[in-house]
């Protein structure tokens, strides 16, 4: 122990004197230095950057949401609307120094304790959680008024679709966020998106805006979006073709109706659709808007076309006689035929008896591979209609340098082109507005785009009769007569092709056409993808249907019936049971 | 004779301690919402601890030397009381509930430590041996250890240090010392395994505030933003942003130092140091006057215990040391601690008005 004492020297060490004492001051000296450097540091050299910090973190950019602009119909009906909801969220951080609250604010927002311990742990080192998204404005308010701190609401704005799944593949639907994910409200989602009100305000620790600071802006709405749809057209014909697929046991279905003088699209269903305010988990197969994004080959439905082509070239009239005997022949290695044998029939029958063997040989005869292909994209096939709906399928027609020898004859029937079936029904308007293809629009315009003109007058003429007798019961259309009035159109069974080739068993049954015929004021196309029970002709398919939408439309839209000798007849038959 | 003889009151430390407490009643008031009742409740707090000065002034350091042991039992009779029948707040077992008020005996033994080393010390000759200093520090272990426990970390280190001061002043060998340091540096590792998570955190984040800004390293960030804000001059008596928008927690308590730097700036700063230098350093000169080891020993360590006080909160405020719950002396609002540094500072002027003057 002797080495720790050190004799002689304890007046040093006795006192705080001595060494000891200039240590401790020194000491405390060099201490306060250090401090004032720090302070120094901090006030001096690093004040610009903390300032600011304490600046940004209580200057707080706060958005307020407006809502969605309206889709409507041409007469104002709403096809989709936003109402207020409000979203509870909580602050994690808060919440957890309140335990006390938790039982009360679980129940609230229907969760049970354990759920509600278990997201917050979860959350703990956040400042931010929902609790509750889209919930009714009263039942945020239930919540609210519990007075919870950390517990806020947050208005946002929530999509409705009263109609439902009749329009849900063309209006499409909004995301969570209200961004239109699909159909027209992606399409049209920046006209449709409200612009949002900022704020700056000056917020406390706790998150709460204190006051505001400046620049404070009101939250704008969304414009509204007037389309050209009728939504009684849209409802008669999303049903009647649900009906229709349902029986035939398809894969699926569309049907177009358009104004043919303006191109402007009264009607687009799709089956399968979905309910778009339930909707969930759903795979993209429902939402797609089939008659744009789909392609067909048309087969049959497309020989007016080709037909009014080649009557257009002048070298021959609807009475110029075609030999179709025996039923087929052949064009190299490859067999062209029909399903019996028509005889020697003029191109009137052509069209009525829908004969391939005949169609062929005219467009062999009358057209060149360069005019067939120039005149079918003066047609709109092979590029999009520019429709303004998302997705849309261009089709597809091969350039004329890379057909086969075959391919000019079966494109003459609608087989070797891909088209969507919103492409037909373009082309169609053609034939049935006097000879003007129209541009398609969705979204109405005061004043519509003028279209061009693609046949001349005496061709739509004959092609009309054409088609009023391929619709009648001479024709293979007669399933798609109506009653009053004069219909004209073409009905069109096709394989349907993958990569594989052809399916011997799947078909895709069409019809295409307008009525009344005397004064067309609808176009209407409607398509049956895969129908596998009661037949799967466009006959037994596609043609009722048009029937139905057609009936039901000419009626709605209080067109005069232009068949005089059935109205005749009927007028008699009322006069009779005196309905007069 | 003069009043402030008469009654043994130090007359520059009375006066500093006045603009101290003058200091305090406007950054509380400021910190704590401009409220009036606040400020009022402060200046009661600091009437009351004027009044436990003048009386501690009055007692002779020989009583004090008397009562020492009874002092320090009686100190860690309670500590183990606070174990055993203690009020849990905030996670922490600290506190004996008399009805209404409640008392924290860690804070108590800031002062008892000391006095009862300075007694045991007084009555050996200095410098210690080495068996009186493994004595002394079992001694000092005890409250220290029972503290830890509650937990209180900050309070327990500065209790330790309380007792090393006393140690150090008495004369430890260098030897010693430097035995003692190379021990701790190697007992570290081990402390830092029997350290709760809470703890480890505000260490870790004294180096890494930015890694949690808003948990951990929060009050680390909020006291930096606050005192740097403040700039050269300060943004004013009730303009500090941080603690009235509600950023800087413990405004009033732990943290009012950053209300301060952010209302009266680099200069502000410095003349608050100059103040707490001017107290220390007039503590220091009572103690190197004194004239027996008891008082000797018991004011330079007392002073210098003010000196880690202050030390320890501006550190925490600024961010060169971990944030441990240790107010600033007299500015922070707090009762137990400020009526303990009161008493320290009665003790320091009975210290000095009792010297027996020779004329």
């Amino acid at each position: 122990m002797s080495m720790w004492r050190r004799p002689g020297r304890d007046d040093a060490r006795t006192s705080p004197g001595g060494g000891r004492r200039r240590f401790v001051q020194w000491s405390l000296l060099g201490v306060f230095a250090l401090m004032i450097a720090r302070a120094f540091y901090l006030q001096i050299i690093d004040a610009p950057f903390l300032s600011r910090e304490a600046g940004r973190q209580a200057v707080q950019m706060i958005q307020e949401q407006g809502h969605r602009g309206m889709i409507l119909d041409r007469y104002g009906r709403p096809l989709a609307i936003s109402t207020p909801v409000d979203s509870l969220w909580g602050n994690p951080q808060l919440l957890l120094k309140e335990p006390a609250a938790w039982p009360a604010l679980a129940h609230a927002i229907g969760w049970t304790l354990g759920q509600f311990r278990r997201a917050l742990h979860a959350q703990r080192h956040e400042q931010f959680m929902y609790l509750r998204r889209d919930a009714d404005p009263r039942f945020a308010k239930k919540v609210l008024d519990l007075r919870i701190r950390g517990v806020a609401s947050q208005r946002e704005y929530r999509r409705y679709y009263p109609t439902g799944s009749a329009d849900a593949t063309v209006i499409g639907f909004t995301n969570i966020d209200d961004q239109g994910q699909d159909g027209i409200e992606l399409a049209y989602n920046s006209w449709l998106s409200p612009r949002p009100g900022h704020a700056t305000v000056i917020r406390d620790g706790l998150g709460e805006p204190i006051a505001v600071h400046y620049g404070h802006t009101r939250p704008q709405r969304g414009k509204n979006l007037v389309l050209t749809l009728d939504q009684r057209i849209q409802y008669l014909a999303y049903h009647a073709l649900k009906k229709a697929v349902r029986y035939h046991g398809a894969r699926s279905g569309s049907v177009i109706v358009l104004n043919p003088y303006t191109g402007s699209i009264l009607a687009l269903a799709n089956v399968p659709s979905f309910n778009p305010n339930t909707r969930a988990d759903l795979d993209s197969v429902y939402y797609r808007d089939r008659a744009v994004t789909d392609v067909i080959e048309p087969g049959s439905s497309l020989k007016p076309l080709t037909v009014a082509l080649d009557l257009q070239t002048g070298r021959v009239t609807p009475h110029t006689l075609v030999n179709t005997s025996p039923g087929y022949y052949w064009v190299g290695p490859d067999k062209i035929s029909d399903v019996a044998d028509f005889g020697l029939i003029d191109v009137n029958h052509v069209i009525a008896e829908s004969s391939n063997v005949g169609a062929s040989k005219i467009a062999l005869t009358t057209l060149t591979r360069r005019a067939m292909y120039a005149n079918f994209r003066r047609l709109g096939l092979g590029h999009s209609t520019h429709s303004g709906l998302p997705g849309e399928s261009p089709g597809f027609l091969a350039p004329p340098g890379t057909w086969e020898p075959i391919q000019k004859a079966t494109l003459s029937f609608g087989y070797g082109i891909s088209v969507t079936p919103m492409q037909l029904a373009r082309a169609y308007t053609a034939l049935a507005n006097g000879g003007i293809l129209e541009p398609i629009s969705i979204v109405h315009h005061e004043k519509p785009v003028k279209g061009r003109r693609v046949f001349s007058r005496r061709v739509v003429l004959e092609m009309r009769r054409m088609l009023e007798m391929a619709a009648s019961p001479v024709g293979t259309g007669a399933t798609a007569d109506i009653v009053n009035y004069r219909v004209a159109g073409k009905t069109g069974t096709a394989h349907i092709a993958d990569a594989t080739g052809y399916h011997r068993h799947e078909y895709v049954a069409s019809f295409a056409g307008f009525a009344p015929a005397t004064d067309p004021r609808l176009v209407a196309v409607v398509v049956i993808r895969d129908p596998t029970r009661h037949g799967y002709y466009g006959a037994q398919c596609a043609a009722p249907v048009f029937r139905e939408v057609m009936t039901g439309a000419l009626r709605i839209l209080n067109i005069p019936p232009d068949n005089p000798e059935t109205l005749m007849a009927q007028t008699a038959g009322a006069r009779g049971t005196g309905h007069g | 004779m003069t009043n402030y003889e008469r009654w043994h009151i130090d007359r520059p430390l009375f006066h500093a301690l006045l603009a101290l407490a003058a200091t305090s009643l406007f950054v509380l008031y400021s910190a704590g919402g401009n409220n009036l009742l606040f400020a009022l409740g402060d200046a009661l707090r600091l009437a009351v601890g004027f009044v436990v000065m003048f009386a501690a002034a009055q007692v002779s350091p020989e009583t004090y030397r008397k009562w020492s042991v009874p002092l320090f039992g009686g100190g860690v009779l309670a500590l183990a009381l606070v174990l055993a029948i203690g009020v849990v707040r905030f996670g922490a077992r600290r506190w004996i509930a008399f009805g209404p008020l409640s008392i924290q005996p860690s804070e108590f033994m800031k002062l008892a430590v000391p006095m009862m080393l300075a007694w045991y010390f007084s009555r050996r000759s200095l410098p210690p041996r080495l068996t009186q200093v493994i004595i002394a520090a079992l001694i000092m272990l005890i409250p220290v250890l029972l503290i830890a426990k509650e937990p209180d970390l900050g309070t327990a280190v500065i209790v330790l240090l309380s007792g090393v001061i006393v140690l150090f002043l008495a004369g430890m060998s260098w030897r010693t010392i430097a035995v003692v340091v190379l021990a701790a540096v190697a007992a570290a590792p081990v402390l830092w395994a029997h350290m709760h998570h809470y703890q480890r955190q505000r260490i870790y984040i004294l180096f890494h505030p930015e890694a949690d800004p808003l948990g951990a390293g929060y009050h680390a960030i909020q006291g930096m933003i606050a005192v740097g804000s403040g700039g050269i001059f300060g943004q004013g008596w009730l303009h500090s942003s941080q603690a009235n928008l509600h950023f800087l927690p413990d405004s009033t308590t732990d943290f009012a130092f950053a209300v301060f730097c952010q209302e009266f700036g680099f200069f502000g700063d410095l003349a608050l140091l100059a103040l707490y230098l001017f107290i220390i350093y007039r503590g220091l000169r009572i103690a190197f006057a004194a004239q027996d080891s008891y008082s000797r020993l018991l004011a330079a360590s007392l002073s210098v215990l003010f000196f880690f006080d202050v030390f320890i909160n501006m550190g925490m405020v600024s961010g060169i040391l971990p944030v441990v719950g240790v107010p600033l002396p007299i500015l922070s609002y707090g009762g137990t601690s400020l009526l303990i540094i009161m008493a320290d500072l009665g003790i320091l002027m009975s210290i000095h008005g009792h010297r027996r003057l020779v004329n």
